[in-house]
């Protein structure tokens, strides 16, 4: 049984369809990459995938079991937890503030503040600072802390090298194997796709709402990726 | 000393006001919703008030922990069935619902109990007071008003920063949808939110219930004066809503002393136009529930 099983799902926003007939089964223990041009649905995907949005037809299984009418809160519970795109931390909340929010379900595993600011050093000095004066490459790694403290079983990130430093996304990148360690899956979005081919061990590439190519990286060739990716 | 025991007056008014702000404020922090029916929420304990007297022969004191919990479950109730679908709706949706809200409310009133005033009678506290000189005395019950508007603000601010709970709503405040992406059910919140907002609103209601008489058709006035308070403070701050209670009870005495009787309102509304035309987003506008509104 795969941890997360997409079955034909088509997603649409009022009349427009976003998503086409979507088969993807993520691995426990992996970090399964979702690449794609802007607007070939990615972000819809991991939407679905929280619970934000509703497939129209077809099934999402978490742990074998329908989750298509769940609540978002409650896939929380459930461990799914996501990293929404463009950070969206709390501004008027302090740094510690944010990660107390994240934990507010209390799933039981190994995450703890203490742990998130070994991840993230760069976060300690600033605990008592309000998230709002944090600089974009310490809201994002606020944003994964936060989400981490849900202790999820599968954590979905969206777009979270987007606009920082080539530094601070290697940082990020560095702790996916920590997050692995702790028996986190990972489904990443990326629209860069150097970085992430490099650590994921599945990848799909959307294509105006379908998916296009997927298979492990280490099997398919850059010419076939390039192919998938603009539709050529 | 006139001057003085205007001032005093203004200040113990302003308490009141506060108390009727405060709940609008946090509706407005939380759920962004512009409650139109607020006015009537607060005469509403004062009938309230005065159906357990009659049945019970209670001290309308001590109703207010009785209609605390009725109220609670009202605002909870509310927000579940109706309010909550407007949440995430354009802004008139909501002022058009809560409207409609208050005219079921005022003309239910007007129903029951006809449209003369009532009272309800406290006993000998209404009338007691501290004197401190000739000119200057201060009545217990504007006193007791004042104080209670003190700790439930501090109560408040207490409950946002220290709890779980609290923490849930300044989170749904900042960002609703992210909350809700960790795992904080914002229908709950939302419905909590109310509850504690109407609850607060029973302790001003009724004794303003029983510092004057009142009848069902007051409430919109209140619903200015709460509205003035909460902007002249900024909002969603929750000590600035007993600074523009406060500032906005003066203008009044102060405005009546001036001016004479008549003007007590106006004088109240031209400070409010003044303070709204030089400092819009209001004194103290960028504490916690403000955030996101001032941004």
């Amino acid at each position: 049984m795969s941890l997360l099983e997409v079955e034909n799902a088509s997603v649409y926003y009022d009349d427009f369809q976003a998503l086409y007939d979507i088969n993807l089964k993520v691995e426990e223990g992996e970090i399964y990459a979702v690449i794609g041009a802007n607007g070939a649905g990615k972000s819809t995907f991991l939407r679905t995938i929280a619970g934000v949005l509703s497939p129209r037809r077809g099934r999402v299984l978490f742990e074998g079991k329908p989750v298509d009418h769940m609540a978002t809160h409650m896939r929380v519970v459930h461990g799914i937890s996501m990293v929404p795109e463009g950070r969206r931390v709390f501004p008027s909340l302090t740094v510690d503030e944010n990660l107390e929010i994240g934990g507010y379900r209390k799933r039981p595993g190994p995450w703890t503040e203490e742990k998130i600011y070994e991840l993230f050093p760069l976060l300690l000095p600033l605990r008592k600072r309000q998230a709002s004066s944090l600089s974009g490459g310490e809201q994002q790694a606020l944003a994964i802390g936060r989400s981490l403290m849900s202790n999820p079983k599968l954590i979905l990130m969206d777009e979270v090298s987007l606009g920082l430093a080539p530094v601070v996304i290697k940082r990020i990148y560095d702790a996916f194997q920590t997050l692995l360690d702790s028996g986190t899956t990972i489904l990443v979005v990326e629209q860069d796709v150097q970085h992430v081919l490099t650590v994921a061990s599945h990848v799909a590439c959307f294509l105006e709402g379908r998916i296009a190519l997927q298979g492990a990286p280490s099997e398919l060739t850059n010419e076939q990726i390039t192919a998938a990716y603009f539709g050529v | 000393m006139e001057w003085v025991n205007s001032a005093v007056q203004g200040i113990l008014l302003g308490g009141l006001y506060a108390l009727f702000a405060t709940g609008l404020a946090i509706v407005f922090g939380i759920m962004r919703l512009t409650n139109l029916a607020h006015g009537d929420f607060t005469i509403l304990p004062a009938y309230l008030a005065l159906v357990l007297v009659g049945a019970i022969g209670l001290n309308p004191f001590y109703s207010i922990p009785i209609s605390m919990a009725i109220m609670f479950m009202v605002g909870y109730l509310l927000q579940r069935s109706l309010l909550n679908r407007l949440v995430g709706s354009k802004i008139a949706i909501g002022v058009i619902v809560t409207f409609g809200l208050s005219m079921v409310i005022q003309n239910g009133l007007l129903l029951g109990y006809g449209p003369n005033s009532q009272g309800l009678d406290a006993g000998k506290i209404e009338n007691m007071s501290i004197r401190i000189s000739e000119n200057l005395s201060i009545g217990w019950l504007p006193l007791i008003i004042f104080l209670t508007a003190v700790v439930v603000i501090s109560g408040l601010q207490l409950f946002l920063v220290h709890t779980r709970m609290g923490g849930a709503f300044r989170a749904v405040s900042d960002d609703h949808q992210a909350a809700r992406l960790m795992g904080i059910n914002t229908k709950h919140i939302y419905a909590v939110a109310m509850g504690v907002a109407l609850g607060i609103i029973v302790i001003g209601g009724t004794m303003m219930g029983i510092r004057t008489t009142f009848d069902p058709l007051l409430g919109n006035q209140r619903l200015i004066f709460a509205f003035e308070a909460v902007i002249i403070g900024g909002m969603g701050s929750g000590w600035g809503t007993l600074i523009g209670g406060v500032i906005l009870g003066l203008a009044q005495t102060v405005g009546a002393q001036i001016l004479g009787p008549a003007w007590s309102i106006f004088a109240g509304h031209a400070i409010f136009v003044i303070i709204l035309a030089v400092r819009p987003q209001g004194l103290l506008a960028r504490t916690v529930l403000a955030k996101g509104v001032a941004s």
